[in-house]
C-alpha cells in the first residue's frame, strides 16, 4: 500500500532513518552552496574539488582503513589545498580561477594516485567514489550535522558580501576588504560540504545533491532567495524519494537519489514557470505594458 | 583651504609602462572637478589609483584622513552581473554597506532612504524588478541612486554619462550638482567640452601626463587641448626606465 512504500521502510528499519536524517542535513546545508556555485558559473568548480578530494581521502584510508576522521580529515586537507592554492593563484595573478583550479586538481589527483600505486595495495574505494548511505553510524551521523551547521552559520556571516561579490565585485573591492576571505571561506564551504557528502553519496556523486537542486531552483524563483528555498526543498525532496525509490526497486541508493534529482531537473527545464521550455514555447499573447 | 586629496609626482600604469606620467596636483573639499581628456588619456587609471584598485607605480596619493571606503567610486563599465536574481531595491541597498556592514540589519529608516534614493533617480516603482530588466540607461540611474546611498565625502565618477540619453544625462547632473551644493567633492572624467564648461568650475586636462590643471576656462583653450591630441597613446614595448625623479610639475 502506500503507507507502506512511503513512511512504513522508515518506521520499521533504523538505517532507513539514519539515511533520512542524512540527506536532510546534507540537503541543508549543501543546496544553498550549490545556488551560488551555479550562479557564479563555477558548477563544474564543485565537480573538480570533489575529484581533488578524492586522493586526500584515499590517503586517509590507506593510513589508516576505513576510519571516519582520518578520510574526513584527508579530504578536507587535500582540498583546502587545492581550494586555496587556486584562488590565491587567481587572485594574485592573471591565471583565472578555472585555470588555475584546473591545475591544481589534476596535480593533487596525480599525486593522490601516484601515492596509491606506491603503497600498491588493491583498496576497495567504492565506499569512498560511491558511498554508502544505507550504513551511516552514529559518529558520522553527527559529523554530517556539524558540518551542516558550521556551513549554515559561516554562510550566514558571508551571505552579504558573498552576495555583492557576485553581482559587482568591484563595488565591494572600493567598499570593503570582505571580498578575498569571502571567497575563501566560500571554497572552504564548498570543499567541506563535499567532504561531508561523500560518506553518504561518494565523492563523486555528493557534488549532484549541491548542484542538481540548484539547477532545479534557477526555473522555479527570480529571486536569490526563493532559489535557496526551492533548491533546499529539492535537494530534501530527492533524499527522501530516492530512499524510497532505492528501498522498493534495490537500486543503490546515493545513485537512486540522483537520479530523482535528476528527474525533478528535467521536469523544472520542461515545466518551470521562470523560463522553463513550454512556457517559453506557449508564452501567451505579449502584454500591453 | 588645507587640501582634501593630494597627488605628489603620482605615475600610474601597468606593467612598468605609466598610463598617467608624474601628476602633482590637490583637490580642495568641496571641489567639483571635471577630468578631461582623449581616450587613453589616463583618466581612469588615475580613478583607479585615487580608489586605491591600483597601487602608484610612482609618487603618492594623499587621501588625509578618509579612508578608502569613504570614496564612491562609479566605475565606467561598471563590472555588474546583470544575470544575477537581484531586485533593484536590494541592489541600491548594498550602497549601504558602510553603515551596516557584514551583519547590520536594514532597518525602516534605512529602507525609507533607499526608496528615497530610488525614487531621486526616477526609479520609483521599479523596487521589485530584477537588475537583469532595466535597461541601459536605468541600470546608470540605479547606479547613480547606489552612489547616493554611500553617502560618501568623496565621489568619483568614470565617464557618467557615456551611452546616456539626454533626459537621464540632465537628470543625472542635476544629482551631481546637488552633491556640489551639499558641500561634497566631486571628481568626473568627461567627454563633452560644454557640459564641463557650463557646470565644472574647476578642470585637469590629462593626456598621460598633465597638460593643464585650473579653472575651466583657462584649462580648456584651443591650445591645451590641441596639446593634448597631440600626446598620442605612446605605449613603447622598448621603452627605457624613466630618468626623471622630481620633474617640476606642469600644472599645480
Amino acid at each position: 500500500m502506500l503507507y507502506d512504500t512511503l513512511i512504513g521502510p522508515f518506521i520499521e528499519f533504523e538505517f532507513m532513518r539514519r539515511a533520512l536524517a542524512g540527506v536532510v542535513a546534507l540537503s541543508l546545508a549543501g543546496a544553498p552552496i550549490g545556488v551560488f556555485l551555479m550562479l557564479r558559473r563555477m558548477s563544474l568548480v564543485g565537480d573538480a574539488m570533489a575529484h581533488a578530494i578524492l586522493p586526500g581521502a584515499a590517503i586517509g584510508f590507506l593510513v589508516s582503513g576505513l576510519n571516519l576522521f582520518a578520510m574526513t580529515f584527508g579530504g578536507l586537507i587535500a582540498g583546502f589545498a587545492v581550494a586555496i592554492l587556486s584562488g590565491v593563484v587567481a587572485r594574485t595573478t592573471e591565471l583565472k580561477e578555472d585555470a588555475s583550479l584546473a591545475t591544481f586538481y589534476l596535480v593533487s589527483l596525480a599525486l593522490g594516485v601516484t601515492i596509491v600505486s606506491m603503497r600498491g595495495t588493491n583498496i576497495d574505494l567504492l565506499h569512498v567514489l560511491f558511498g554508502n548511505i544505507l550504513a551511516l553510524d552514529d559518529q558520522t551521523l553527527l559529523v554530517i550535522a556539524f558540518n551542516a551547521t558550521v556551513t549554515l552559520l559561516a554562510m550566514a556571516v558571508i551571505y552579504r558580501p558573498l552576495v555583492i561579490e557576485c553581482v559587482d565585485p568591484l563595488f565591494l573591492r572600493t567598499v570593503s576588504r570582505a571580498g578575498a576571505p569571502t571567497h575563501l571561506v566560500f571554497l572552504a564551504l564548498v570543499v567541506i560540504n563535499l567532504v561531508n557528502g561523500f560518506h553518504a553519496l561518494g565523492t563523486l556523486l555528493s557534488v549532484g545533491l549541491m548542484i542538481l537542486p540548484a539547477g532545479v531552483a534557477r526555473f522555479w524563483s527570480r529571486d536569490i532567495s526563493g532559489m535557496i528555498a526551492v533548491a533546499v526543498a529539492s535537494a530534501m525532496l530527492s533524499g527522501y524519494a530516492g530512499l524510497v525509490l532505492s528501498y522498493v526497486t534495490r537500486v543503490p541508493s546515493g545513485p537512486a537519489i540522483i537520479l530523482v534529482a535528476a528527474g525533478l531537473y528535467v521536469a523544472s527545464v520542461l515545466f518551470g514557470n521562470v523560463g522553463g521550455l513550454v512556457r517559453r514555447l506557449f508564452p501567451g499573447r505579449h502584454l500591453e505594458a | 583651504m588645507t587640501a582634501q586629496l593630494t597627488f605628489k609626482d603620482v605615475t600610474l600604469g601597468y606593467d612598468r609602462h605609466p598610463a598617467v606620467h608624474h601628476l602633482s596636483g590637490e583637490v580642495a573639499p568641496g571641489a567639483l572637478l571635471a577630468v578631461v581628456g582623449p581616450n587613453g588619456a589616463g583618466k581612469s587609471t588615475l580613478f583607479r589609483g585615487l580608489v586605491g584598485l591600483l597601487r602608484p607605480l610612482a609618487g603618492e596619493i594623499h587621501i588625509g584622513k578618509l579612508r578608502a571606503r569613504d570614496i564612491a567610486y562609479l566605475p565606467q563599465s561598471a563590472d555588474v552581473d546583470r544575470s544575477f536574481p537581484i531586485s533593484v531595491f536590494d541592489f541600491a541597498a548594498t550602497g549601504l554597506w558602510r553603515s551596516t556592514g557584514l551583519l547590520g540589519g536594514i532597518g525602516r529608516k534605512s529602507q525609507a532612504n533607499v526608496l528615497a534614493a530610488l525614487a531621486a533617480v526616477g526609479l520609483n516603482g521599479f523596487e521589485r524588478r530584477a537588475i537583469g530588466t532595466l535597461s541601459g540607461g536605468q541600470m546608470q540611474r540605479l547606479l547613480f541612486a547606489r552612489v547616493l546611498l554611500q553617502d560618501a565625502r568623496v565621489i568619483v565618477l568614470d565617464e557618467p554619462f557615456n551611452a546616456i540619453d539626454a533626459k537621464t544625462s540632465a537628470d543625472l547632473l542635476g544629482l551631481v550638482k546637488h552633491w556640489h551644493a551639499e558641500g561634497r567633492t566631486v571628481l568626473a572624467a568627461l567627454h563633452d567640452m560644454d557640459l564641463v564648461r557650463a557646470h565644472f568650475p574647476e578642470t585637469v586636462l590629462l593626456a598621460r601626463e598633465p597638460v593643464a590643471w585650473g579653472a575651466t576656462a583657462e584649462v580648456l583653450t584651443a591650445e591645451n587641448l590641441l596639446a593634448a591630441r597631440r600626446m598620442c597613446e605612446a605605449f613603447d614595448d622598448t621603452a627605457v626606465p624613466c630618468a626623471t625623479e622630481h620633474r617640476p610639475a606642469r600644472a599645480a
